[in-house]
């Protein structure tokens, strides 16, 4: 944003006259408040849609489909919905911590938001603790949870909170370890410089670096969706358990913020898996000197434009996957969840960071014969699962309905 | 060793349920979106003794209350008067009303019936913000229905001759 804002002041004279710390900041807020409205809000709202009907479709059904075309206005109807619904206050919930509650989760989940890059340009702020900064500002969210199970005054509520809490905090501990795997590959906790420590074709990903880094990658992905309460691993509002969990006393707009959390933080959870271990939004070289070297606006528009297509794709392509295992997984019971954590994850964690640590004192230059080959194991993985997928189809000895709209 | 035989089937179920979601993607949706898309007449797929709406084939009301009479409920009004401007002062009917929305659809009605002129249809789609749009009005308002009449017995292989010689007959009594 630092260049955009220089820019910006060596064309309009007026800014000359004013500090450029205060242009700096008004540029990154415009950036942050342009980013809520127009790519926060609705991706998390589109992703409803999206998961309802993937969800649909899993299940057979049709899904959601009489708010405009295919449905695809649903999102918004059930925001003017929520909007006009009553907003009640429990009475003997305490008024003030009940309140409070649905800012912090917005909050935090939205304060994450600033170190997460769409582009080598666009990125609210490089913070040089990008990463670090990111794992403590999602901690709000906890405080915000557990803020609302207690303000209930409701023991689903309480227990749903306490739940949420333990999980959030448990397995903040694998993540980090996952985290720290690639501070080490890196030498920086700044999400750019590890964006830049990749490169755009699958081998030059961390995720492919050598033989612990897929280890940590899964790691990652499992913590962060126990983080986000996400199925498998969500136990703090199990409807059958605890109706709703914390957001059960909560109507109107509020329980959306809590919702609305949920979506963003989907997004969050690919964006950081795809900085982190998929190469960001590395485009091939020579696809850059093409797109700067065209000259005029296009040469400042079209590299970042084709830098946030690729990341964001690679991001779509991880929200499928969550959205996927959701309608797969059963939800685990509080013991195996922690047992996941504790026993399984915490290891794993361990053992990458300690295997990533040796490669890299034993190799400080890499291997690209592993590189290659650990690409060409996924590669078998996935055509392996295409053939699983291909097998179940002929199985079911149904007729094959590709198109996605019905 | 369990330990690492848990990670190898957690790995590899899962794997295996992913795939089976995935091919459900491919499979047509079963949801029958009624009303808008329907494959067949909803009408088509109901079974032969669906109980629906009650309607009165008024050719063959023979006027003979008997529905009217059974009718658990009430929901069934018939009227009928004596036709002074005919010269035979024959009996008709000037009102066969059925209220659908207090009808309970036991089939009281149809059982009695001697033509088989009351029964059910395979109709129950009839959303109204007037619950008074449900009363079936059979006989038109300010309209008289002459009843049917029972062929004599004599000839019981023609009919139809003998509905002939019963219009004659009162056709030169006029």
């Amino acid at each position: 944003m630092q260049k955009l804002a220089d820019l910006l002041i060596s064309k309009v004279t007026v800014l000359q006259s004013i500090p450029a710390d205060f242009v700096y900041l008004a540029v990154q807020l415009v950036f942050a408040l342009v980013m809520l409205m127009a790519f926060v809000a609705p991706f998390a709202g589109i992703v409803s849609w999206v998961e309802r009907r993937v969800a649909a479709r899993m299940m057979d059904r049709v899904g959601p489909n009489r708010v405009g075309p295919q449905g695809f206005f649903q999102w918004i109807a059930d925001g003017i919905k929520s909007i006009l619904k009553e907003d009640i206050v429990p009475t003997a919930a305490d008024p003030i911590l009940f309140r409070l509650a649905p800012y912090l989760v917005f909050a935090g989940m939205f304060a994450a938001f600033v170190t997460i890059p769409f582009s080598s340009g666009l990125i609210i702020a490089d913070l040089n603790v990008g990463i670090f900064y990111l794992i403590a500002i999602t901690s709000i969210v906890v405080v915000g949870i557990l803020m609302s199970g207690w303000a209930s005054n409701n023991k689903y509520s309480l227990l749903g909170g306490m739940r949420s809490a333990a999980q959030i905090v448990s397995y903040e501990i694998p993540a980090g370890l996952a985290i720290l795997v690639v501070v080490f590959l890196t030498g920086s906790l700044s999400i750019q410089d590890i964006i830049k420590g990749q490169g755009a074709y699958p081998w030059q990903w961390y995720i492919f670096d050598n033989p612990f880094m897929p280890i940590a990658f899964v790691s990652l992905f499992i913590s962060s969706l126990a983080e986000g309460n996400r199925t498998p691993f969500d136990i703090p509002e199990a409807e059958s358990e605890l109706v709703s969990g914390y957001s059960t006393e909560y109507s109107g707009m509020r329980f959306v913020f809590f919702y609305f959390e949920e979506w963003a933080n989907i997004y969050l959870i690919a964006a950081v898996g795809t900085a982190l271990f998929l190469g960001g939004w590395q485009i091939p070289p020579a696809v850059k000197a093409w797109a700067t070297g065209l000259g005029g606006a296009a040469s400042v528009i079209l590299p970042h434009a084709l830098e946030f297509v690729t990341f964001f794709l690679k991001a779509l392509v991880i929200v499928f996957v969550i959205i996927w295992i959701r309608w797969t997984l059963p939800r685990i019971r509080v013991d195996q969840l922690m047992a996941l954590c504790w026993k399984y994850l915490t290891p794993f964690g361990f053992v990458a960071s300690m295997g990533v640590a040796v490669w890299m004192v034993l190799f400080p230059q890499g291997v690209p014969v592993v590189r290659y080959a650990l690409c060409g194991a996924a590669l078998a993985v996935l055509l392996y699962f295409f053939y699983r997928v291909a097998y179940q189809v002929w199985y079911s000895r149904q007729p094959v309905h590709v198109n996605p709209f019905v | 060793m369990t330990y690492f035989r848990n990670i190898v089937e957690t790995a590899t179920s899962v794997f295996e349920g992913m795939s089976i979601t995935f091919a459900h993607l491919f499979r047509k949706p079963v949801t029958i979106q009624y009303p808008d898309k329907m494959a067949v007449p909803l009408t088509e797929t109901l079974p032969d003794r669906f109980r629906g709406f009650l309607k009165v084939d008024m050719e063959i009301c023979t006027a003979c209350l008997a529905c009217m009479n059974d009718c658990p409920i009430d929901c069934i009004v018939i009227k009928t008067k004596k036709d002074e401007s005919s010269p035979t002062k024959e009996r008709v009917l000037t009102q066969f009303d059925i209220d659908e929305a207090k009808c309970m659809y036991c089939g009281l009605c149809t059982e009695p019936c001697p033509t088989g002129a009351i029964h059910f249809t395979k109709e129950f789609e009839r959303a109204t913000e007037d619950i008074n749009d449900l009363v079936f009005k059979f006989v038109p308002e300010g309209q008289v229905i002459v009843p049917y009449k029972a062929p004599k017995k004599e000839g019981a292989g023609d009919a139809a001759s003998e509905d002939a010689t019963d219009t004659t007959e009162e056709a030169a009594d006029a």
